[in-house]
């Protein structure tokens, strides 16, 4: 599904990704652990094709094809989606509309007509109601005045609708309540198939409680300095990164 | 795609006016200049009665020793009216019975503008009176119109068939001598629309009128007066669009309105002249004078949607000098490249427990000036006057400008004056949530304009705002920084 080679990545000259490796097959789910400024954000961004970072050395592949010369919509429309650490506001821009909008706008770049309104209303229905999203809420601006469990939640609703090839979610625990963190990852697991991946980035393994990773990678300073399997997110929740520090120091 | 400041704003530039055609028609087209004999001329060429043509040289008198105003924020070679075409009229003009035998040539622009005549037929309920270059060339659903006794019909009919309606309010709302601008009008206007609706009637479908500057050199001075009497209801639609020209061309119109006790009148506006290219050259100059009375009881709302213009100079006014009357303004004007504007309204608190509210949403993108310019005056017999306004910005890159000048002139204690402002910017940030959506930048723009300019999207009927959105994605595509 998505291959990273030797992945360099930088902003304003200052080297912030330094040579990722990382290969997600259909069907997996993998979990990207790690400190704060370590750089999973930036992965992510990057996978997106965010081009505020300088992409050096290294290549991106999903499914073989190179994006390096995709738009962030293009990408999108190839089934990459990433559930944002900080969602932006969109005032006036209801969640409904917002949905309609990038749906039709992923079926046009696949030369498909317009979703018929009875089957979008149909899919709004059904994926707010498995992710126990009150219909209200879906006619107010996108993430205005959102509290920030309310912004996680509609980022996996829009995942939902969307139905990625490949689900980035950055920090989608951070902000959720114990029920909302149940609710979503709930949601989260009924979207895992065989035909797509998953990457989850997290602090705590709290959240892999609930969806469980295949494998789980340690990123620290811009390098994956560790994988394993989910025991591995046990072992953090015990020990800290100080240890690994340490070791990537070596 | 790029979304960089930069590369955003080439990107910017490089958005042509998309409706920059101008029909072919023959015309009968007056000399250039301007003196009392083109004013009795203009008169004469459309066969008024003798009060009309000494009402038109009265203001042509006063006009004369007018100075033209300076203080709106806007800059720009002033007009040489002495090198103005005052009257032109297509050649071809009997009316029609049918819109089959309306001139091709015209039937074609307004396929190019996307709003054929075909396509208007068919949108249920909307009678259209097509103002083209001054003199009307096809009025349509008249019959069901007067069946309920409302006349809708140009304003040169309407000196002729009904000139006790015409003497009895023309110039009573804006007078001759209101303005510079207005004097001229008053003295020169060609054409425009007539609307009466009778008392305790509801005006069973939208009122719409085209407009369409379209002669090289000739301004155009329209008129249109709305009267609605006691317990009437009208709602009314404006729209325009200009071809692309090179030299500047004034636009200098007069709306009255008049709504009588328990009356109500909607005015919607949708404008979208030619803007100037991008080196801020050619463009249409609208000067207007738009206002409205309200007697008792009575509501009049503005809402107007502007792209267009290269100087709009334009303030939308309520005079609430009924009891309890209602006066509402709602607008988006959004400036490009060199685009300047100054907009706004006025409104006047004469009568107890009048009301306005002002929603005001400006877009500048470009290098473009948009300013906000209102005036809330609460006289002092005007006891519980409320006004509430709303001057919101979005702003496009860093070159470009919004401004608000909001005046407050209150002179009873017992008036309420709510004022609320707010600049933003559209964020990078936003841009890349919508392209990781899959939503193209330009899409992205629309749409986030549109969200910005929803509580004044949602006063239009419905099929006015659907054209104001595609305006204002046509004339933003590719904007943001
Ligand atoms: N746009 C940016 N400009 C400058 N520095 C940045 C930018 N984005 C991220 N960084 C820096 O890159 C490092 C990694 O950030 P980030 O990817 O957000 O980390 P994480 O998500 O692991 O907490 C941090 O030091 C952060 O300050
Ligand atoms: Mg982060």
């Amino acid at each position: 599904m998505l291959e990273i080679k030797n992945l360099h990545a930088s902003v304003d000259d200052k080297e912030i990704l330094k040579g990722i490796n990382l290969k997600v097959n259909a069907g997996e789910v993998h979990a990207i652990m790690g400190p704060n400024g370590s750089g999973k954000s930036t992965l992510a961004e990057v996978i997106a094709g965010q081009e505020e970072f300088e992409v050096g050395e290294g290549s991106i592949l999903l499914e073989g094809e190179d994006l390096e010369e995709l738009s962030p919509e293009e990408r999108a429309h190839k089934g990459v989606f990433l559930s944002f650490q900080y969602p932006v506001e969109i005032p006036g821009v209801s969640v409904t509309n917002f949905m309609k909008t990038a749906i039709n706008e992923s079926r046009k770049a696949q030369g498909l007509e317009d979703m018929p309104a009875n089957e979008m209303l149909k899919k709004i229905r059904e994926k707010s109601e498995m992710l126990e999203i009150d219909r209200k809420f879906l006619s107010r601006s996108l993430n205005e005045g959102f509290s920030g469990g309310e912004k996680k939640r509609n980022e996996i609703f829009q995942m939902a609708m969307m139905e990625p090839k490949l689900a980035i979610l950055d920090e989608t625990d951070s902000g959720l309540d114990i029920d909302a963190l149940r609710i979503v990852s709930n949601g989260v697991n009924k979207l895992r198939s065989k035909d797509n991946a998953i990457i989850v980035i997290t602090h705590y393994q709290r959240l892999l409680e609930y969806i469980v990773p295949d494998f789980v990678h340690v990123l620290y300073n811009g390098k994956i300095v560790k994988s394993g399997t989910k025991e591995l997110a046990l072992e953090l929740e015990e020990k800290g990164y100080d240890w690994l520090k340490e070791e990537a120091a070596v | 795609m790029a979304y960089t400041e930069e590369e955003l704003k080439k990107e910017l530039e490089t958005k042509e006016y998309e409706y920059g055609f101008y029909t072919d028609i023959e015309s009968d087209t007056f000399p250039k200049g301007l003196n009392e004999d083109i004013v009795v001329a203009i008169s004469k060429k459309k066969e008024e009665p003798d009060w009309m043509t000494k009402w038109r040289l009265e203001a042509f008198r006063a006009w004369k020793q007018m100075e033209e105003p300076e203080w709106a924020n806007v800059k720009y070679q002033k007009p040489d009216f002495q090198n103005i075409s005052y009257y032109s009229a297509p050649n071809k003009k009997p009316k029609y019975d049918s819109l089959d035998e309306v001139d091709p040539e015209l039937l074609d622009t307004f396929k190019k503008l996307g709003i054929s005549v075909d396509e208007q037929k068919k949108l249920a309920g909307v009678a259209v009176d097509i103002v083209m270059d001054s003199v009307s060339v096809a009025t349509t659903f008249k019959k069901t119109l007067a069946e309920k006794g409302i006349i809708f019909c140009s304003i040169s009919e309407a000196i002729k068939e009904h000139p006790e309606l015409v003497k009895k309010y023309l110039g009573t709302v804006v007078p001759q001598k209101d303005n510079f601008y207005a004097a001229l009008n008053s003295a020169v206007f060609s054409d425009g629309s007539f609307c009466y609706i009778p008392k305790g009637v509801r005006c069973p479908m939208e009122l719409s009128t085209y407009f369409r500057i379209n002669q090289a050199g000739t301004g155009q001075f329209e008129r249109t007066l709305v009267i609605a009497e006691e317990g009437s209801y009208v709602s009314y639609l404006e729209g325009c669009t200009a071809p692309m020209r090179d030299e500047n061309q004034l636009h200098a119109a007069v709306v009255e309105l008049i709504a009588l006790d328990n009356a109500e009148i909607k005015y919607s506006t949708v404008q979208n002249w030619f803007p100037g290219n991008k080196e801020g050259k050619g463009g249409v100059y609208n000067f207007v004078t738009k206002r409205g009375l309200c007697e008792k009881h009575a509501k009049i709302s503005w809402t107007q949607v502007e792209t267009g213009s290269a100087v709009t100079w334009k303030y939308p006014s309520c005079i609430l000098k009924g009891d309890y009357s209602i006066g509402e303004f709602y607008s988006i004007a959004v400036t490009n490249n060199f685009q300047q504007a100054d907009t706004g309204t006025k409104m006047v608190h004469l009568g107890k427990n009048t009301k306005s509210t002002i929603i005001s949403k400006g877009i500048s993108a470009g290098q473009s000036q948009n300013s906000y310019r209102g005036l809330v005056q609460v006289n002092s017999r005007a006891e519980n006057a409320r006004n509430f306004s709303q001057c919101d910005s979005l702003l496009m890159g860093n070159r470009c400008g919004a401004h608000t000048f909001p005046y407050i002139e209150v002179k009873n204690k017992s008036a309420q004056i709510e004022h609320e402002a707010t600049t933003s910017k559209i964020g990078e940030d936003q841009i890349f949530y919508c392209n990781q959506r899959g939503i193209d930048t330009e899409k992205a723009i629309a749409l986030i304009v549109n969200g910005f300019s929803k509580e004044v999207l949602n006063k239009l009927p419905m099929e006015f705002a659907v054209e104001a959105q595609k305006l204002l994605e046509i004339s933003l595509e590719g904007s943001v920084g």
